[in-house]
C-alpha cells in the first residue's frame, strides 16, 4: 500500500525532502506503521521523530492525535507544534 | 451569513477589510479586530527577519473550521481572517482578525476564540533571524492554555 508523507518546518529541513511517497508493507497500516517504518532509517529519522519529541500529525489535513488506520493514497504530514499568528 | 479566510504574501488594509466586512449589513452594532505584528525581540534576541511557512490546503481548512466553530458559539454576523506567510520584517502585519456582531461582547469574544484556536490549530511555523543566526521558534505552553480556556468557558 502506498502513501504520501510530508513533512513540514524543522522536520523538513532536517530531513532534506517535504513529501515522499511510501510503500507500507504491512497489512494493517496505521499511523504508527508509518512511524516505524521512518524511524527504522536511522538518524535524524530516528532522533526527530523519537518518544521524547513532540512533533503533530494530520491524516488528510486534519491533526489527529490518534493511531488511525491508513489507506492507500493517505496524506499523513508530521510537523512541530503550530507556531502561526 | 458568510465568513472568509485568507492565505496570502501581501500586506493587508485593515480599514479596507473591515468596510468591506460591514458596509454589507446594517443590522451590524460591533466590529472587533485584532492585529498581531512582527516584534524586534523574541527571547531576548532581537529579531530581523521572521518568515512563515504553512502547510497550503490545510490552512485554510483548519481556519474555515475555526471561524465555523466560533459561529457556533456566538452570535455573530461574519467572521474575516487574513494571515501572511512569507518573509517579514519588525513592525509588519502578520496576521487579521475581523469579527461582526449586534453587539460588542459577541465580536469580543469570538475574536479573542480565533487567536487562540488559530494559535494551536493553523498550520503556521514561524522561523526567524537574530543575531545568533536562524531558529525556528518554539510554540509557547501560555498559546495551549489560552485555547484550553474555551474547552470550559461556555
Amino acid at each position: 500500500m502506498r502513501i504520501k508523507v510530508l513533512f513540514f518546518a524543522k522536520l523538513r529541513e532536517v530531513f532534506g525532502v517535504g513529501s515522499e511517497d511510501l510503500d507500507i508493507s504491512t497489512d494493517e497500516c496505521r499511523v504508527s506503521s508509518v512511524l516505524t517504518q521512518l524511524r527504522d532509517r536511522g538518524d535524524v529519522w530516528a532522533d526527530e521523530l523519537g518518544d521524547d519529541k513532540s512533533y503533530r500529525v494530520a491524516i488528510n489535513q486534519e491533526m489527529t492525535s490518534e493511531d488511525l488506520l491508513l489507506k492507500e493514497g493517505d496524506e499523513v504530514a508530521l510537523f512541530p507544534p503550530v507556531t502561526g499568528g | 451569513m458568510m465568513s472568509s479566510v485568507r492565505v496570502q504574501t501581501e500586506d493587508f488594509d485593515v480599514s479596507a477589510e473591515m468596510l468591506t466586512l460591514r458596509k454589507r449589513n446594517p443590522k451590524i452594532g460591533a466590529v472587533a479586530s485584532f492585529v498581531g505584528v512582527v516584534r524586534d525581540l523574541n527571547d531576548g534576541d532581537s529579531v530581523s527577519t521572521l518568515t512563515l511557512e504553512h502547510y497550503p490546503g490545510m490552512t485554510e481548512k483548519s481556519l474555515e473550521a475555526i471561524v465555523q466553530q466560533a459561529k457556533e458559539r456566538w452570535d455573530i454576523y461574519d467572521a474575516l481572517i487574513v494571515h501572511r506567510v512569507g518573509t517579514m520584517r519588525p513592525l509588519d502585519q502578520i496576521v487579521l482578525v475581523i469579527v461582526t456582531s449586534a453587539h460588542r461582547g459577541e465580536s469580543f469574544q469570538a475574536c479573542e476564540f480565533l487567536m487562540d484556536y488559530l494559535k494551536t490549530r493553523a498550520p503556521f511555523w514561524k522561523k526567524e533571524v537574530t543575531q545568533e543566526g536562524e531558529r525556528w521558534v518554539d510554540a509557547r505552553s501560555s498559546d495551549d492554555v489560552a485555547a484550553k480556556r474555551w474547552e470550559q468557558a461556555k
